[in-house]
């Protein structure tokens, strides 16, 4: 070996070792403590001598708060995904015409929501909500929907009614532009030779672009659901998991035993509870990835979206 | 046929432009609330316009609300955040694109099983490792937990960026008697401006929109905060000045869409890459 291609080897290790270093700090011990911490009894401070083996899994599996914040999780991604998928994609059709003027101001519109501070916007739209006096509220009598104010985020099912609503309008931008990017790589010359057969534009769409694109809407489908499991900021702000409990998350269920449990944290648990989440992520993931490569999305970039 | 061509365009922006309004309405709503008295604010109704701007808003959450630390502090964390991820992104992703490396099918494929790999709740173990490090309240901290952990997207960029440029670049930096390190200092990186510019749009996005990590690294030191988690603890102080919190969520989301609409096509080509293979 030469002592240029030695030294172009010790260069290269070299100049992979910052970001090796952070990962071995910030990811692969994290993720290795995480395990070990749910095998413990632990607040945090002091030693890590009081092993408990699975007692803390039993505990969170038996406890109907975690399954309450788990099924609203579910809830919210879910409708999040049956929501937006759909609307994007129309959207995005239209936003793909070409003789359409105006197409780069309209996606800048739709993707302010994208953009901003989801912790921000959560307080932003708790006064559009909240309050009987509301913009919302207003607005809805004013062209006569409601006679009333409505407690929007005061009862249960409207709290949750609005918080998939807030969700879709929050991410609706991100997956249309999911959907042009695939709509952007079919290849044109199909789309001519159908034009040249006189096939209109509808029949296009089913025949052509949405069979093309099954590949791609798989990819799209996985990457919007896995965004519906994490809404910690949004949440927090907009409805703190209220009212009693009805739009608790899992991301909310486990940093109150870790950060807000009166001064006892309980870092075992909520780790044995962090772990059961990432699981169910996992399996939701290989189920939709197995979707994927069903459909024959070989090149799909799932990676992109997926952790717990 | 042709009238119904002719009318399709208009029929669409019909379509379009009240969707759009809906769209982007709160922020509207925000920008002239933010600019009312709290007594217009409450009952204000539909009507948008203020009767006069007050502007005294925005100088009470800057100054009396302390939105001028949690912007500067907003800042520094964003913008050394975007430093430290462009710096060690770009090396990786030249070491993988036109490195040297024997193995480097085994660092791509663990780094494909890191992102895979069911995780707990790592925010724990990294309170510790900052805590260990002596850095648990200070703003470097705060920067550290923001810049940690791989950005796999970032690396993938750069390395596919990297390994399609041309050979002769290299081989005529060598015949200058460039090493590796100056060829990539000196050649590669100013070529690598594209992915350099969306790789820092989509990070000091990122960043400056991001509230947990902060949140839970300023829990003991108010004077840390955040924008995003400074306004979380104003709203939750001062329930009733809402005009003063509209102002401070404006001086929290203004940077950010400017930033967003001067580099958007670089965002969206970040965002776009995702689905694409």
């Amino acid at each position: 070996m030469s002592i240029r291609r030695k030294r172009k080897i010790a260069w290269s290790y070299l100049f992979l070792a910052p970001q090796f270093v952070l990962l071995v700090a910030f990811t692969i011990y994290p993720i290795l403590m995480s395990y070990v911490y749910s095998l413990y009894d632990w607040s945090g401070i002091g030693p890590l001598d009081d092993f408990v083996g699975l007692s803390n899994f039993r505990a969170v599996l038996e406890d109907s708060s975690f399954w309450n914040a788990f099924r609203n999780n579910m809830i919210y991604m879910f409708f999040l995904t049956v929501l937006s998928l759909p609307t994007t994609f129309v959207a995005a059709l239209i936003l793909n015409l070409k003789f359409l003027r105006g197409r780069t101001a309209y996606r800048t519109l739709l993707f302010l929501p994208v953009v901003t501070t989801a912790a921000i916007i959560g307080i932003v739209l708790k006064f559009i909500f909240g309050n009987d006096n509301a913009l919302f509220n207003n607005v809805l009598i004013s062209l006569g929907i409601l006679k009333e104010p409505v407690g929007w985020l005061a009862d249960p099912t409207k709290a949750m009614i609005v918080l998939i609503a807030v969700g879709v309008w929050k991410l609706f931008g991100m997956i249309m532009i999911y959907w042009l990017a695939g709509l952007q790589s079919l290849p044109s010359e199909v789309f001519d030779a159908a034009k040249m057969d006189g096939a209109g534009y509808l029949a296009t769409v089913r025949y052509l672009t949405i069979p093309l694109l099954l590949p791609v809407a798989t990819v799209i489908l996985l990457l919007t659901a896995l965004n519906g499991m994490h809404v910690f900021d949004m949440v927090t702000t907009l409805t703190g998991g209220g009212p009693y409990f009805a739009t608790d998350m899992v991301d909310l269920y486990i940093y109150r035993y870790v950060f807000a449990s009166g001064g006892f944290p309980q870092m075992g648990y909520a780790s044995a509870a962090g772990i059961i989440f990432g699981l169910s992520i996992f399996a939701l993931s290989v189920l939709l990835g197995g979707l994927v490569r069903v459909s024959g999305g070989k090149k799909a970039r799932a990676e992109a979206g997926l952790g717990g | 046929m042709r009238l119904r061509k002719k009318a399709r365009q208009p029929l669409l922006h019909l379509l379009l432009i009240p969707f759009c309004l809906v769209w982007s309405y709160p922020f509207v709503w925000m920008l002239f609330s933010s600019l009312k008295t709290n007594v217009e604010y409450v009952g204000a109704g539909l009507r948008l316009l203020p009767e006069s701007f007050q502007w005294e808003n925005y100088s009470r959450a800057w100054t009396v609300a302390r939105f001028s630390d949690y912007f500067q502090n907003s800042v520094v964390i964003t913008v050394s955040s975007v430093l430290i991820v462009l710096v060690v992104s770009a090396l990786a992703g030249y070491s993988l694109g036109r490195g040297e490396l024997p193995g480097k099918r085994w660092i791509l494929l663990g780094m494909a099983a890191l992102m895979f790999i069911p995780k707990g709740y790592t925010i724990i173990p990294v309170f510790q490792v900052i805590k260990h490090l002596g850095l648990l309240n200070t703003i470097p901290g705060v920067i550290l937990a923001e810049s940690s952990g791989a950005h796999v997207i970032f690396i993938l960029l750069f390395m596919a960026f990297y390994r399609d440029l041309p050979k002769e670049l290299e081989e005529a930096a060598e015949i200058d008697g460039a090493g590796f390190i100056r060829t990539f200092g000196q050649v590669m990186l100013p070529l690598s401006k594209p992915v350099l510019t969306t790789a820092g749009i989509m990070q000091f996005i990122f960043t400056w929109n991001s509230f947990f990590v902060p949140l839970v690294f300023t829990l003991n030191k108010p004077e840390l905060r955040t924008l995003a988690v400074g306004m979380y603890s104003f709203a939750g102080e001062n329930s009733v000045d809402y005009t003063g919190m509209a102002a401070g969520a404006a001086i929290a989301l203004v940077p950010v869409v400017c930033v967003f609409v001067l580099f958007q096509r670089y965002f969206v080509d970040g965002i776009a890459g995702s689905v694409k293979g």
